[in-house]
């Protein structure tokens, strides 16, 4: 459960399609705990559903350079705060956890395996003690032994950066922690002689050790400033250190010659000499240079624009090019707060006239975006299809806008005449989505406009509760951080998600049902214990959100990944997308 | 033009044995008269009037001859080509059937004549619409700005000492923003405020045309300003304005019976050129989102639509770009005839 927002992202979609950044937002999230993160990983649970295929299960030869090209750099490359998945696709080959996302293509890619530890713990004390075994004889790239101590400062300086996200907020000690100071020394034990590690917890959570696989956790040297180490990435354990990071030109990785595989599940050794990510082309320019060879990789949280789209239709690039479903949610938030979507019936009435055939359109076509009416997106845990606002009178699948049905619901709920504002970005994908969504407003009989903001200020805007009475439809995209329902339901629609006066504030539409919330609860405490039931009762929540229509959900969106010719092995894993290392050029 | 046809009227009958009587011709006449026969500048004068008649006919064209609302998306809309029932977004081919194409130019004047946008929207109808709002904005803007600043230059030019210093100052501090980093902080900070922008009775949504209009004004005082100004302080110093003050002649019948007159010709050149550049400053800032708010359209905002579909679309794009190289030619010639036509430096010249 995330007390603090966090997250997702929004990009300048040239389609529209990804939101996500993926990069350069930190530097605006400094000091702001949970300030809109970006968005971060997607998919979960398997749905790798790449219709070119994966490549998996053969092997390569080691040597070359990778090279990515990235519209834009990440910002600040401290693993303490950087928040986006363009550093943490790096990070990943560069640093180690306690825990790891299982470094492989596919479902098995969302399953928790030991990295550091020697083992999964179960925790002890109901849930709030882990204790872990740590490996012994792993050294940083700078030859420093790592020690089970190390992980004491890693966390600290998860509050002393600070890191944009309360995802540690529950380790004993760490309310007492700020940027003046942190002392986790009774949450964070260790031994460096036993070689264990210790971590108390003020309460269980369900999702601790998905929060220890992520790049926050892992480790750097003891000695490391508890300050902002800003472009220098301290050492770390992983088969590749950082040469350098230049936010305006390139980040360059090299092999770390101390490296040694200890568990291929969690960290195998990389296949590429060097991986280097330059900055600074528009995308058109990085797709024509993969098409020319001249790159290996079109950075998969650019959004390649569409009208380049129809060119790796061709049959040249069928093996270049790579489709994969992602967990994330493309929705309009409607504010719960004010006149007219105070009122449930207006929201349903909404989400009845929605016609998300055209939203899928301007998402990039059915091939790129899927409808969908509920939170959940497909293949996630707690995921039971359901559509109750879809024509025909299906109950799983949208099929079509039912008119008739919002007009009636608009006439039932008084609301008829009464003038919608509708918020969006300012790039080609906002402004497409907002027009569409005053049009099908305005087919029901409100009187809709639109307020189009830049994609760098909009999502603070609309989480701010100062801002709620300026607008009644709010775009938004957001993107799993690790897979659990309680990531989409209790981040974005839980009571405890709404920080008032706050630019982050995930709950955008401001909905709180203590019925649903209780039952929220409820899940997240049988999660400890018994996810499968936890996911029942996920199921049933999903379900009642959706009756009571907070959002328009429009599509889950997916994910296109272009390689260079010379690239295999290529491997799409739910939480880091494409596996860098794990290819080989030839 | 009014100017020249009286100028090229019937002399008056004379008694016959006299020498023809020698008539007096106000510089206006004679500045008219110049631009008359400055064929260059007269074409681009025709082909602004023309730019402007086809875009005021917008509406005609939407609703009578293409039958399309170019404001209201239509993605699932379809057209008939050839008998064939053809979608106005289609999807990608190949195996991934990736993306979503907007239908290309039919080169029909009826039917899609430059195809459609991301949207489903007829381009050629959004360009003649989209020229309304740029030519409103560009000639509002440049007109407001014009006569605010003349009179601005007016007060400061004539009192001199403290006021023109106050106000010199004044305009000076808007002259260190660079002009677009202003027309941004401005527009940014009006646009997000949705219930708009009020300045005294005037309450401007932001989708309102006179929000950008008065940015874009705003912005370009100093750069009307300060030559209107110099003029100002130098036609101030004249024996005729000196020997009104003698005469006991009030301030306002200075400024506005004597100077006026003599600096006006300043403001007429400036304002040709000042359209132009307001046109180009209005296209710039909807480029950027941050002018003409959906679902107006301007020239800027369609090629902002069309830089996303270069490669598959591009007339989404050259279509609105041409009619700004179109129209800011025909304003930048007929800014220089109208120069020509006034400054009695470039009198040998034009005369000869």
């Amino acid at each position: 459960m995330l007390p603090i927002p966090v997250k997702s992202d929004k990009s300048n979609g040239t389609r529209g399609r990804s939101r996500r950044r993926l990069a350069a937002r930190t530097k605006a999230m400094a000091g702001v705990a949970g300030v809109a993160a970006l968005a971060l990983t997607a998919a979960a649970c398997g749905s790798s559903g790449s219709s070119s295929g994966n490549q998996t299960g053969t092997t390569g030869k080691a040597g070359g350079t990778y090279t990515i090209l990235a519209n834009s750099a990440f910002g600040v490359a401290d693993p303490a705060q950087n928040y986006t998945l363009e550093e943490w696709q790096l990070l990943i080959d560069t640093h180690d956890g306690l825990v790891q996302f299982k470094r492989v293509g596919g479902s098995a890619g969302t399953q928790i395996v030991p990295d550091l530890a020697t083992s999964i713990p179960t925790p002890t004390d109901g849930g709030k003690t882990y204790l872990f075994h740590v490996r012994k004889g792993i050294k940083f790239s700078n030859g420093q032994v790592m020690k089970p101590s190390d992980f004491v400062r890693t966390f600290e300086r998860q509050f002393t950066v600070p890191g944009p996200t309360s995802f540690y907020s529950g380790i004993v000690g760490a309310n007492k922690c700020s940027s003046k100071g942190c002392d986790l020394t009774k949450g964070v034990v260790a031994d460096d002689k036993a070689y264990t590690l210790t971590i108390h917890l003020t309460a269980a959570d369900p999702e601790f050790l998905d929060k220890l696989a992520l790049p926050f956790a892992y480790v750097v040297p003891g000695n490391t400033s508890f300050k902002l180490t800003g472009n220098s990435v301290p050492p770390g354990t992983g088969p590749y250190k950082w040469v350098s990071y230049n936010p305006n030109s390139q980040a360059v990785l090299d092999r770390n010659k101390f490296f040694h595989v200890w568990s291929a599940d969690a960290q195998p050794a990389g296949y590429p000499d060097k991986i280097i990510e330059k900055y600074g082309q528009t995308i058109s320019d990085e797709v024509t240079a993969v098409q020319n060879g001249q790159a290996d990789e079109v950075f998969d949280g650019d959004v390649i624009p569409a009208d380049r789209l129809s060119e790796l239709n061709g049959a040249q690039y069928a093996k270049q090019v790579h489709v994969n479903a992602l967990t994330a949610d493309w929705y309009f938030a409607l504010n719960t707060k004010t006149k007219p979507f105070n009122n449930v019936k207006a929201r349903q009435a909404i989400n009845y006239a929605a016609d998300r055939n055209a939203y899928v359109k301007i998402g990039g076509g059915p091939s790129l975006a899927v409808p969908t009416c509920q939170i959940l997106p497909p293949n996630f845990p707690g995921y039971k299809p359901y559509c109750p606002y879809t024509a025909g009178g299906g109950t799983t699948k949208w099929t079509g806008p039912d008119i008739a049905k919002a007009k009636a619901l608009v006439k039932a709920s008084g609301t008829a005449g009464m003038k919608v504002v509708v918020n969006a970005t300012t790039d080609e994908t906002g402004k497409a989505l907002a027009a569409q969504m005053v049009s099908d407003l305005n087919k029901i009989g409100y009187k809709a406009s639109t307020q189009l903001l830049n994609g760098s200020i909009q999502y603070p805007y609309i989480q701010n509760s100062n801002n709620a009475s300026k607008w009644n439809v709010a775009y938004s995209a957001w993107y799993q951080d690790y897979p659990a329902p309680s990531d989409f339901l209790n981040v974005l629609l839980g009571c405890g998600s709404i920080h008032a006066h706050s630019d982050a504030s995930p709950n955008i539409a401001e909905f709180c049902d203590p019925s649903i919330q209780s039952q929220m609860t409820k899940a997240e405490t049988m999660g400890v214990t018994n996810p499968a039931g936890a996911n029942n009762i996920w199921a049933q929540v999903d379900h009642a959100v959706t009756d009571q229509a907070p959002w328009v959900d429009m599509f889950n969106p997916k994910q296109i990944d272009f390689l260079s010719k010379r690239v295999h092995g290529y491997q799409w894993n739910p939480q880091w997308y494409i596996l860098i290392d794990q290819q080989w050029l030839k | 033009m009014a100017i020249a046809l009286t100028e090229s009227a019937e002399p008056p009958a004379q008694a016959p044995g006299l020498p023809p009587e020698i008539s007096g011709r106000s510089p206006w006449a004679l500045a008219g008269r110049r631009l008359w026969r400055n064929r260059v500048a007269m074409s681009a004068l025709v082909l602004f009037l023309l730019i402007i008649v086809v875009c005021l006919a917008a509406p005609l064209y939407a609703h009578d001859i293409a039958n399309v609302n170019p404001f209201v998306n239509n993605l699932n809309g379809t057209t008939i080509i050839d008998g064939h029932k053809v979608p106005l977004m289609q999807q990608g081919g190949g195996i991934l059937k990736l993306g979503e194409t907007p239908l290309g130019p039919t080169w029909h004047i009826s039917n899609y004549f430059l195809g459609a946008d991301q949207q489903g929207r007829d381009v050629f109808a959004r360009v003649l619409y989209g020229g309304r709002s740029s030519l409103e904005i560009g000639v509002g803007s440049a007109v407001i700005c014009c006569v605010i600043a003349t009179i601005i230059a007016l007060i400061a030019g004539y009192f001199g000492g403290l006021v023109d210093a106050i106000l010199s100052r004044v305009m000076d501090v808007i002259w260190a923003f660079p002009v677009y980093l202003l027309a941004i902080s401005i527009s940014t900070v009006l646009l997000t405020e949705s219930s708009g922008l009020s300045i005294g009775p005037l309450h401007l949504v932001a989708t309102s045309l006179w929000l950008p209009t008065i940015i874009i004004a705003f912005i370009y005082l100093p750069y009307v300003y300060r030559p209107i100004r110099g003029h100002v302080l130098s036609v101030s110093e004249k024996e005729f304005v000196q020997a009104g003050i003698a005469q006991g002649a009030s301030d306002l019948r200075l400024i506005f019976s004597d100077i006026l007159p003599n600096v006006v010709s300043v403001v007429i050149v400036l304002l040709p050129l000042m359209i132009a550049t307001t046109i180009l400053t209005e296209s710039a800032l909807s480029f950027l989102s941050i002018g003409v708010q959906p679902p107006n359209a301007s020239w800027g905002t369609i090629i902002s639509d069309g830089q996303d579909l270069l490669y598959t679309r591009p007339w989404v794009a050259i279509a609105p770009g041409i009619m700004i190289v179109l129209t800011v030619l025909a304003l930048n010639v007929l800014g220089d005839g109208v120069r020509d036509a006034l400054d009695p430096r470039a009198k040998l010249r034009v005369e000869g």
